[in-house]
């Protein structure tokens, strides 16, 4: 075989196989392509199976069809790493070409998500990331969130907590935007009612070797503590704090993230904890039980608030597409349909404000046994104030 | 900082640096008698954790025990899969290159994750503090220190007597470090080495899986929980002296104190000083601080 | 086989991948650009590492420094409104990258063997920690480059804008090409020479009395200089750097990349980083491996621990050893018609 005939082989090979990779998919007339970008490898992978999963059954309730066109999913593991995001969702875009984006879960990635939407104008739902510049500074005609801000649980926290008496908090969380937010949003709420935050602890993301940082606050001696922690760090923080002995004088607040899908890790150091949140257990209207009941049947297991948010992805998909009648170029009257409609959620009725945030009732809620039990509403129709937005 | 929180920041070091120690001597063990670098050493600890959560209920069902029957089964189990592991994958790096170990252990790492997410899945568990060693005492005011890091704390130290002692005074202990200074020299002299390799191989395994199942109450059991462990077990590894276990001790110590008071007292530079002590270290002594043995 | 023949016998594949590449945008769309894009970018910053551990025998376990430093150097110091100028971002990027590979390499080059792979270590995750602790880079959520991508302008007249897709492909096509051929014409000058021989046996370099240190010295800038460059383009590609560009993970990449095309050979490097990528795009692709694709770690590390213990040559040794098992022994094949 000459150089020539070797050369050109093995080249060619190569060559196929880089024009086979961008496979393109043949557009099947009528179907909705639904690209789903979440983590199904790392940290987070649990959270990204129960968003699919709550999409999932929203359509399957619905008969696999929205506004008459079927749906097809096309499925990117974005593995919760921003540094690969662009890259991802450029696949959803450019190569798999879908028509509306579901995706992310870690913040980071979401941002990503939003820009690359914002840019090629393709509609994207967001079914978690609650980084406060999706719906604030970036917000856009094209980009929904079925989920919250970071602003908004912290926010009520701080009134929840200075409701409880308490005059000198500390807030802990990793060094990170979402943390960021979620501290000084739980400042703004907890000063505004006339308490203060005498320091601002973060450690960096994410690190989990908390007894430095424990011992820290032991000596400060304030009233509460704010935490803001998820998944592995969260277990990790709640058990820490009970075992250096804090949680009897000094109570630990937080996000509902602290002890959403934890609990059964966490025990006895979570009991009793007061955290609040958009969804929480014990609801117990008619709706969130048919809803639970749905969820079990069909997946075997309980639902979350991720299950919940990726669900109601779903009706502020099916709410838009009704009004456009399946056609997604219309992006103003489908921003203009899901601004005007109340989404009948599990976690009780919502609407989306201007700048497609849910406004929502952020709920108080007690651990008790292997259940977040919802107690009182934190605030009712918290709407996140957009900082920055200019849809307003 | 006052004298009390000072002293209870010493505390938290010795733990920290105790149970990196724990699973650093697996690490240097292997490094050093057998000169492979093992990045999959974190995945070890890894399995550990999730061992001493996936066989609680099966102990508890057969044997009746709780967590330390756990513990026993789980070291018995570890060695079973060290040896194993060796026989089947680790003996064919021995001739290799550094850089081909490097990676064919990295690509284990990438497998012994996805097949814990496989097997296990990829929710966050918990493992009980055993209730005898569930309690704390007060130091100071408001904080208490749990029993239970006393515990690990002693665990670890319980090991590394042990582990001296076994190298000292034992004729194992002779051979292995016989083997690890010349392979040939203890063939001709009748030693089966790839027995004795193999035996190494098995321990160091034990270890990281032990050092796993013992912290697993306090550091939870989650995914990638190995790859934060890997690199800082390197650095006390390199730090320490390939091969020495009193080096990895002491460098496991000063990281131990270098991390806690950093985090404290500059916590963004925490993470750099670590490396930067490492960097220092390895321009002072470039061999690290001792050497085998 | 006289050395001439050799020489084009290897330089025509390479030729031909050239001219592939450079009417690919032609038969592919937007998506097959940027992933070609992409894979040329993790090819410049391949060959950067060739020169390092194939020519030079240095492991370098630290490279997605210089790879993180030249993308965080671009986004840092362009400006905040208009769009950069190529003119001096680029050099100063690639610098930044020199600068700390001048650093590291003076510092870790008083180790060996196991010691240096691990200094090396060190070195890129004291770096990975400024940029992810300190407010120097934007913490773990990245920066991202808001003035629009650089252009290259005499006066008002623009000449490169890198904005358009097509035009930042061809450009990175052409910064290939430019470390290909660069690194090519290096490795056979006396400077290549001096490396090959470090490579071989430093010892006996020493005995006769050449000074290793600054060749291998220099050896670590150029390649810091080139990986920088890789970086560059990566941050103007995305418009967006994460400190995880830094990580030990990214630099653990690039050496698989490279065993797997061939140590020791510049194609290698190019062939590896185009199998690597496009591997996690197979073991990833739900067409063929359907729900089992979320496991698509396991398939990479099976194949990264299959291609180290069979192909130790890499992917370029394997036309040899097609060549011994069809061919047969040496001497049947000297005989045998070419």
């Amino acid at each position: 075989m000459t150089t020539i005939t070797k050369s050109f082989l093995s080249i060619s090979l190569a060559a196929a196989a880089l024009l086979a990779a961008p496979l393109a998919h043949a557009q099947a007339q009528g179907k909705l392509k639904v690209g789903l970008m979440l983590p199904y490898t790392g940290t987070y992978a649990a959270l990204g199976t129960a968003i699919e999963n709550g999409f999932r059954l929203y359509v399957a309730e619905q008969g696999g069809k929205l506004a008459g066109r079927e749906i097809e999913f096309v499925k990117v593991d974005d593995e919760s790493d921003p540094s690969k995001a662009t890259d991802n969702v450029n696949k959803l875009i450019k190569r798999d070409s879908v028509d509306v984006m579901v995706g992310s879960v870690h913040s980071g990635v979401a941002v990503a998500m939003a820009r690359a939407a914002k840019e090629s104008n393709t509609l994207l739902i967001v079914p978690n990331g609650g980084a406060d510049a999706i719906t604030g500074a970036m917000c856009a005609p094209n980009i929904f969130r079925s989920s919250f801000s970071n602003w908004q649980s912290a926010y009520a926290a701080g009134g929840v907590v200075s409701s409880q008496g308490k005059k000198k908090a500390i807030t802990i969380t990793w060094k990170y935007a979402a943390g960021e937010e979620m501290a000084n949003a739980f400042k703004e709420g907890f000063e505004k009612s006339g308490g203060q935050v005498v320091k601002q602890m973060t450690l960096p993301f994410p690190g989990v070797e908390f007894q430095a940082l424990l011992t820290d606050i032991a000596a400060a001696k304030p009233d509460a503590v704010f935490a803001f922690f998820a998944g592995a760090g969260a277990v990790k923080f709640v058990k820490d704090y009970a075992a250096a002995g804090l949680s009897k004088g000094i109570p630990l607040y937080g996000p509902g993230f602290l002890t959403d899908g934890t609990l059964e890790a966490q025990g006895e150091a979570a009991q009793g904890m007061f955290t609040t949140l958009h969804y929480g257990d014990a609801l117990n209207t008619p709706r969130d039980k048919a809803f639970r009941l749905a969820y079990a049947k069909a997946y075997k297991l309980q639902p979350d608030v991720y299950a919940v948010q990726g669900y109601d992805a779903g009706q502020i998909l099916a709410v838009g597409l009704k009004a456009v009648k399946g056609d997604v170029t219309k992006k103003a009257e489908f921003a203009a349909a899901v601004e005007k409609a109340t989404i009948d959620s599990p976690r009780g009725p919502f609407t989306l404000s201007k700048a497609h945030n849910p406004v929502q009732n952020i709920y108080l809620r007690k651990v008790e046994g292997n259940e977040n039990k919802v107690v009182g509403v934190a605030a009712k129709s918290l709407s996140d104030p957009a900082r920055g937005c200019r849809m307003q | 900082m006052d004298l009390a929180t000072f002293l209870i920041q010493c505390l938290n070091s010795l733990q920290y640096g105790l149970l990196l120690f724990l699973v650093a001597s697996g690490l240097s063990l292997i490094f050093g008698i057998m000169g492979v670098i093992n990045l999959a050493h974190g995945s070890f600890y890894m399995i550990g954790a999730y061992m001493a959560y996936a066989l609680a209920a099966p102990v508890a069902a057969t044997f009746g025990g709780g967590f330390f029957a756990t513990l026993a089964v789980g070291t018995v189990l570890a060695v079973v899969f060290g040896y194993v592991l060796e026989w089947a994958f680790f003996s064919f790096l021995y001739e290799r290159e550094h850089l081909q170990q490097v990676l064919m252990t990295y690509g284990l790492i990438l497998v012994f994750e996805e097949l814990r997410s496989i097997i296990v899945g990829d929710d966050v568990y918990g493992v009980a503090v055993p209730p005898v060693l569930a309690g704390s005492f007060a130091l100071g005011e408001v904080m208490t220190y749990p029993v239970y890091r006393l515990f690990i704390s002693a665990v670890c130290l319980a090991l590394a007597l042990g582990m001296y002692l076994v190298f000292t005074r034992t004729r194992l202990g002779m051979m292995i470090r016989a083997g690890s200074t010349n392979r040939e020299m203890v063939q001709s002299l009748g030693v089966d080495i790839k027995f004795l390799y193999r035996v190494v191989f098995a321990a160091g395994v034990a270890l990281a899986v032990l050092a796993g199942m013992v912290a697993s109450p306090v550091s939870s059991v989650y995914p990638g929980m190995g790859n934060q462990v890997l690199i800082i077990c390197f650095v006390v590894v390199v730090i320490g002296g390939i091969g020495s276990i009193r080096g990895a001790l002491l460098a496991a110590l000063l990281i131990g104190v270098v991390d806690t008071f950093g985090k404290v007292v500059f916590p963004q530079a925490a993470g750099v000083l670590v490396y930067v002590l490492m960097a220092l270290i390895l321009l002072w002594k470039p061999d690290g601080l001792f050497k085998a043995g | 086989m006289d050395t001439r023949a050799n020489n084009v016998k290897k330089a025509l594949p390479v030729l031909m991948v050239g001219a592939l590449l450079a009417l690919y945008p032609v038969v592919s769309g937007s998506f097959g650009i940027d992933l070609a894009t992409k894979i040329m970018v993790y090819a410049i910053y391949a060959l950067s590492l060739e020169l390092l551990v194939g020519s030079t025998g240095l492991v370098c376990f630290g490279h997605a420094a210089f790879f993180g430093l030249g993308g965080y150097a671009t986004v840092l110091l362009a400006p905040q409104s208009d769009a950069a100028s190529l003119w001096w971002l680029l050099p100063a990027a690639m610098g930044t990258a020199a600068l700390y590979a001048l650093f590291m390499g003076a510092l870790s080059l008083r180790t060996k063997g196991v010691y240096f792979i691990m200094v090396t270590l060190a070195f890129a995750q004291m770096a990975y920690y400024v940029v992810h602790d300190t407010p120097l880079g934007g913490g773990t959520d990245g920066i991202y480059l808001n003035s629009g991508k650089p252009v290259a302008a005499l006066g008002s007249w623009v000449l490169i804008d890198l904005d358009r897709p097509l035009t930042l492909y061809y450009f990175v096509l052409g910064s290939l090409a430019a470390t290909f051929f660069f690194l090519a014409v290096l490795l056979r000058s006396t400077f290549g020479r001096a490396l090959a021989g470090i490579k071989a046996n430093e010892q006996r370099m020493r005995a006769t009395g050449f000074s290793t240190y600054p060749y291998k010295l220099a050896a670590f800038v150029v390649s810091g200089a080139l990986a920088g460059l890789a970086g560059f383009l990566f941050a103007v590609k995305d418009a967006y750097v994460n400190p995880e560009l830094l990580s030990w993970h990214q630099s653990g990449s690039v050496l698989i990349m490279i065993i797997l095309g061939g140590l020791g050979h510049l194609r290698g490097a190019v062939l590896g980083a185009f199998a690597f990528a496009l591997l996690q795009e197979l073991f990833r692709s739900e067409a063929i491996f359907g729900a089992f694709a979320k496991h698509w770690h396991l398939g990479l590390g099976l194949t990264i621990i299959v291609c180290v213990a069979v192909l130790p040559r890499g992917l370029i040794g394997l036309s040899k050893l097609f060549k011994r098992r069809l061919a047969g022994t040496p001497k049947e094949a000297a005989h045998a018609k070419p």
